[in-house]
């Protein structure tokens, strides 16, 4: 018994097993059962075990699912491009233009707290500012930049892509903070003192130095914007879709096989898009 | 000190901007739940009154507000709790490697990465299939799991790459066994970023959305509960409900950090003698 638990194997096995039951029942096990189900057949009531390609033949024939697929890209792509700008410069204004380190974390964290708050909440806040009589109507038409209200503000794909950078961004801030964190500044001044401007250091030094945090970043952003259905639901007010509301809409109407079929290719890409930048980036090293 | 260049200006306007971004918002529905009686969803106030937080007080025609605020805190203490000792005894064990650990990790960073929507539909079509009744105190609590443990080994892993094992040595090097070695040495010195991580369980578990939506069962959570209201509550009680919710969870978001600041405090006070002659 003793040596037993002196194998190293068996008491890491030990001392993971309540998590791998967690992930073994709550992940694991689900993911199969989509695979499965995914080959099943569904009537008006109820489901029926079968195997037959039927439901991938009819996602991959309409061109509903195109348009779709070609959606969750575009939304994942916008939005990746806005909260790497916004994170990028707020992480270096936060790493290397605060002096103080307690100040550094202070407004860190001022950052960080809408994290933690509830992301229904945060969508329904922008209503009073984006509606066809809110803040920014109003304020575009006392300024004379507008005569009439402007109506794609709220439910439009402008305002998806907001929704998005506002509750996203901080999932580039914070890896990217990090990584620049670690960065010796030693690196800096050897820069400055060999004549770089700004720019250059910056273009140079920081930038490929940031690289492993802009990757955690963005597979952050990435997935989480490919396997959204409720913001794109909420702030399109229902008009536009992507691959997450042809889910849930399948699985409204319980047409679970066809549902599992439409999961399991958005799993597969995300998992590809995951698998492409994972090759950039070892992150485990970079905790 | 050397004087500010000209970028910081420009950056710390950058900042500050984006910082009415991320709380304009928010702010603006706290104002906005004090509108009058009469008022709607937005601009002008008609008044300031205290009108729609009563309002929630009283008995809504649909749902069941103060029933979900009470599953949602309970849950969340559950999934708390659990992400906490899960993922200290998973940081623990995979700080060295074991057989089967590289499948672990990524099935760590694929329960992190999976559209939530599937961790929804997969286990409630699991439940479904085997005859069980989705309820979120088992189905909800699995399914937010998934969303909470890889943040709370991410930490955990930050935290052990941080790690001294100088001291774990010094204690065994005295005699100490494993178990009073983890006991006395290891769980004091982590307790800070222990935390952090039951922060992350909670408030994780307290506003999460999209795995508890086929999950939950029949008793919704608060989340769930507000979204049903989104599609049928056009009155700002939405708002009162959304500034108090806030503000429930800035009141735990704000104790948990000054826990953390406590301890850190109490750390640096009883830190080390070394070097003073005692």
């Amino acid at each position: 018994m003793k040596k037993l638990l002196e194998n190293r194997n068996v008491t890491g096995w030990l001392m993971v097993s309540p998590l791998a039951a967690v992930l073994l029942v709550f992940l694991v096990m689900p993911i199969v059962l989509i695979v499965i189900v995914s080959f099943w057949r569904a009537t008006e009531f109820s489901i029926i075990p079968a195997f037959e390609w039927d439901n991938y033949a009819f996602l991959f024939g309409s061109p509903v699912t195109y348009t779709v697929f070609f959606n969750t890209f575009k939304y994942a792509f916008i939005t990746w491009a806005f909260t790497l700008i916004i994170g990028f410069t707020v992480a270096y204004y936060l790493a290397f233009h605060i002096r103080s380190l307690t100040w550094q974390v202070a407004l860190f964290l001022l950052c960080t707290i809408p994290f933690w708050t509830s992301n229904i909440i945060r969508m329904i806040s922008w209503i009073p500012f984006l509606g066809r009589n809110g803040i920014a109507n109003s304020t575009m038409m006392s300024w004379g930049v507008i005569d009439e209200p402007v109506e794609w503000l709220l439910f439009s794909d402008f305002a998806v892509i907001l929704a998005f950078v506002h509750l996203y961004t901080l999932f580039m801030v914070v890896p990217i903070f990090n990584t620049m964190m670690r960065i010796d500044k030693s690196l800096i001044e050897a820069a400055r003192d060999a004549g770089a401007n700004g720019a250059q250091i910056l273009w140079n030094v920081i930038i490929p130095l940031t690289k492993p945090g802009i990757m955690i970043g963005t597979i952050f952003v990435v997935t989480l914007v490919m396997g959204d259905f409720i913001t794109v639901r909420f702030m399109s007010g229902s008009q536009s879709a992507n691959v997450g509301r042809l889910i849930s809409n399948d699985i409204a109407l319980l047409q679970y096989p066809s549902a599992s079929a439409t999961a399991i290719v958005l799993l597969a890409t995300v998992l590809i898009t995951i698998g492409i930048l994972l090759r950039f980036v070892d992150i485990r090293k970079e905790l | 000190m050397e004087p500010r260049p000209r970028s910081f200006y420009v950056l710390s306007a950058f900042f500050a901007l984006f910082l009415l971004f991320l709380y304009g918002p928010t702010l603006t529905i706290g104002i906005l739940s004090f509108q009058g009686e009469g008022g709607g969803l937005t601009f002008p106030m008609r008044g300031v009154s205290m009108y729609w937080f009563y309002d929630l007080f009283e008995q809504q025609a649909v749902g069941d507000i103060w029933g979900s605020f009470r599953r949602s805190i309970f849950l969340g203490l559950m999934v708390m709790v659990t992400t906490v000792v899960v993922s200290v005894m998973g940081g623990l064990a995979f700080r060295k490697k074991f057989a089967g650990s590289g499948i672990l990790f990524y099935l760590i960073i694929t329960a992190l990465v999976i559209p939530s929507i599937l961790v929804s539909l997969g286990i409630g079509l699991l439940f479904s299939q085997s005859g069980l009744n989705v309820h979120w105190s088992t189905s909800g609590f699995g399914a937010q799991l998934t969303w909470t443990l890889p943040f709370g080994l991410l930490i955990m892993f930050a935290v052990f790459n941080r790690f001294d094992k100088s001291f774990e040595e010094a204690a065994h090097d005295l005699g100490a066994s494993p178990w009073q070695t983890i006991r006395h040495v290891v769980l004091p010195i982590i307790a800070p970023s222990l935390i952090g991580v039951a922060l992350f369980g909670f408030t994780l578990s307290y506003d999460e959305f999209a795995r508890t939506l086929l999950t939950a069962g029949s008793y919704n959570t608060l989340p769930l509960e507000i979204y049903g209201m989104t599609t049928n509550v056009t009155s700002p009680v939405l708002y009162a409900l959304g500034t108090l919710t806030t503000l429930f969870s800035l009141l735990i978001i704000g104790g948990f950090l000054a826990l953390a600041l406590l301890s850190n405090r109490r750390k640096s006070r009883a830190g080390s003698d070394a070097g003073k002659g005692v």
